[in-house]
């Protein structure tokens, strides 16, 4: 396999703040690779690098074999870009910017309307195809960004958070289009603050953190190294914490850790079916729950697990 | 869809001439477009001047002059290069709202000419240039004011005037380029425009003015295109200072332009 992006040592500053501290990126010709991280961990600026947005003071990044700085024109001919930075007109409706777009990239003026009509098409946008943006829904938005950096038909997609700020059914409705590219072979770099999204969308996973990359690897790999799923418990009386803390322990062999504030009893946990075990036990003591669930690590505890420190955003 | 090379026809590095004058009319459009879908952007110079025009020649008018009509013979034709001037503001603020919005990113995805983005701009602005001179004359008309040279001369005019706003929008491409906000541009350019259109002779004859305001006016390059635009639309020396409006164009252009130039670098690199 030959790889469509390949970025060495990237190294970025901004006045006495540094980025990016000597990124290595690789992604395969039609994979995904997520690219996790918090706020502020330099994601942006590496796929501000790898859209030819921005310089890189150190470092070499090739898309496609072409170099991202010196041949720049040729590198354009290849990307699409869906980040919170390159954005559609707000004066304009849909149609137009789609059609704008296509005249820009070279097509006839029939050819930029044909290409129009089916992405809106394809990302259900017909109906609000001449309303003015303003009163686009975030979903609606996001969609509409997304048909954007496809009028050239990309071989390489950035999506930098596609779904930040999106309830959950706008944020499925992203993803099911995501995949329905890659079925159509495009290669696809994704940024992400969500660990679910990653493990959802991507066949690699590399995890930033202060501008350094802090693991990489398949999502299965990593989440072996997370320590697979976590299990809450919030005992109604205060008083069976004791209690059920004991149950916990013993049905998944390690001690649940103890919010003081909360009570909310949490443990990590290898194997999912262990929640119909809780359930029995927590029965038979007559233990009443007022939750419990089982949840992926968050991103803070892939960030404890990964980088032994938590995320800038928890500590803060 | 899935191969990686660029067609082989094109250079790696470089976009052509043609193709990106293709994309600056392209661009351009986009401009008209959005004049037509915010009429209210266009308030700076449809009634912006005519509150201008009805405030100096019924308020002051009669005091300057002595009579409004007389009066509104000599002020049409300077307040139709203060409306261009207003007029050539606007892209300092279009250019910076690209770019705080993030509308310049999206092309700068796009394989197109680094320049194509300012070229649209400065070519889309042009129609708010010959709407800002057209409209203005043609409410003077109504109010009262008539051409006195001919179709010629009055074409002439509003050439000329296009051509100045856009040797002055150089300034505020390289202010809109330079500061953060919209608004910041919106607030420099008025220190920039109100002394330049006001300290000179569109409004009152320099020759009553003290001397150190009346050394300014004279030379002003405002005073110069404001003497042409009388010469051309209600007769009077033209050549005279043509020649010194002339001048003052090249040297904006000759500064600011590569000022522009300096800043757009700065901001696409």
């Amino acid at each position: 396999m030959t790889a469509a992006i390949r970025a060495e040592g990237l190294v970025k500053r901004f006045g006495p703040t540094t980025a990016l501290a000597g990124v290595d990126l690789a992604v395969e010709q039609g994979t995904v690779l997520g690219v996790l991280g918090p706020n502020g961990a330099g994601k942006t600026t590496a796929v501000r690098i790898l859209a030819t947005l921005l310089r890189a003071d150190e470092g070499h990044a090739e898309v496609g074999g072409y170099d991202v700085h010196r041949e720049a024109a040729a590198v354009r001919r290849l990307i699409g870009v869906t980040g919170q930075y390159a954005s559609v007109d707000e004066d304009l409706s849909a149609n137009e910017n789609l059609m704008m777009i296509g005249r820009l990239l070279g097509f006839s003026r029939r050819a930029a309307r044909a290409r129009g009509a089916e992405l809106l098409e394809r990302f259900e946008l017909t109906e609000a195809a001449n309303r003015a943006l303003r009163g686009y829904s975030g979903g609606m938005r996001r969609r509409l960004d997304l048909a954007a950096s496809l009028v050239g038909r990309p071989a390489v997609l950035y999506l930098d958070e596609p779904t930040t700020g999106l309830d959950p059914h706008s944020r499925n409705q992203v993803w099911a289009m995501v995949r329905d590219l890659l079925a159509d072979g495009v290669t696809v770099l994704l940024t992400t603050q969500y660990l679910e999204e990653a493990d959802q969308l991507a066949d690699r996973i590399t995890v930033i953190d202060k501008g350094r990359v802090a693991a990489d690897g398949r999502p299965d790999e990593l989440k072996r190294q997370t320590g697979g799923q976590t299990l809450q418990l919030l005992p109604h009386d205060p008083q069976d914490a004791e209690k059920a803390a004991r149950i916990l322990a013993d049905l998944t062999g390690s001690a649940p850790g103890r919010n003081t504030d909360t009570g909310l009893l949490t443990v990590p946990v290898e194997d999912p079916v262990v929640l119909s075990a809780v359930v029995r036990r927590l029965d038979d003591a007559g233990i009443l729950a007022d939750e419990l669930a089982l949840r992926l690590p968050s991103l803070d505890e892939v960030f404890l697990a990964l980088t032994g420190h938590a995320s800038e955003e928890a500590a803060a | 869809m899935t191969t990686l090379s660029a067609p082989s026809t094109l250079s790696p590095r470089r976009v052509s001439p043609a193709a990106t004058l293709r994309a600056g009319v392209t661009l351009a459009g986009r401009s008209i477009i959005r004049i037509r879908k915010n009429p209210e952007s266009l308030v700076d110079v449809t009634l912006q001047p005519i509150i201008f025009l009805l405030m100096f020649v019924y308020i002051f008018g009669g005091a300057i002059a002595g009579d409004t009509h007389e009066y509104m013979q000599f002020l049409v034709p300077g307040l139709a290069v203060q409306n261009t001037v207003f007029a050539s503001m606007g892209i300092g603020v279009a250019l910076n709202t690209d770019i705080t919005k993030g509308v310049f990113d999206r092309f700068r995805t796009l394989p197109i000419a680094r320049s194509a983005p300012l070229i649209g701009a400065v070519f889309g602005d042009v129609v708010r240039y010959v709407l800002a001179v057209g409209w203005l004359l043609v409410f003077a008309a109504i109010l009262g004011f008539r051409v006195q040279t001919g179709f010629g001369p009055l074409l002439l005019a509003i050439v000329l005037l296009v051509a100045f706003a856009l040797c002055m929008c150089w300034i505020t491409v390289f202010v809109g380029l330079l500061v953060r906000s919209p608004n910041a541009v919106q607030g420099l350019m008025m220190i920039v425009v109100f002394p330049l259109t006001f300290g000179s002779n569109v409004f009152a004859n320099p020759a009553t003015m003290p001397g150190w305001l009346r050394a300014w006016a004279d030379v002003n390059p405002i005073s110069k295109i404001s003497e042409v635009s009388r010469g051309l639309l209600v007769g009077g020396p033209v050549a005279g200072p043509l020649g010194y409006a002339a001048l003052w164009m090249v040297g904006l252009v000759a500064v600011f332009f590569p000022l522009a130039m300096w800043a757009y670098r700065r901001r696409v690199s």
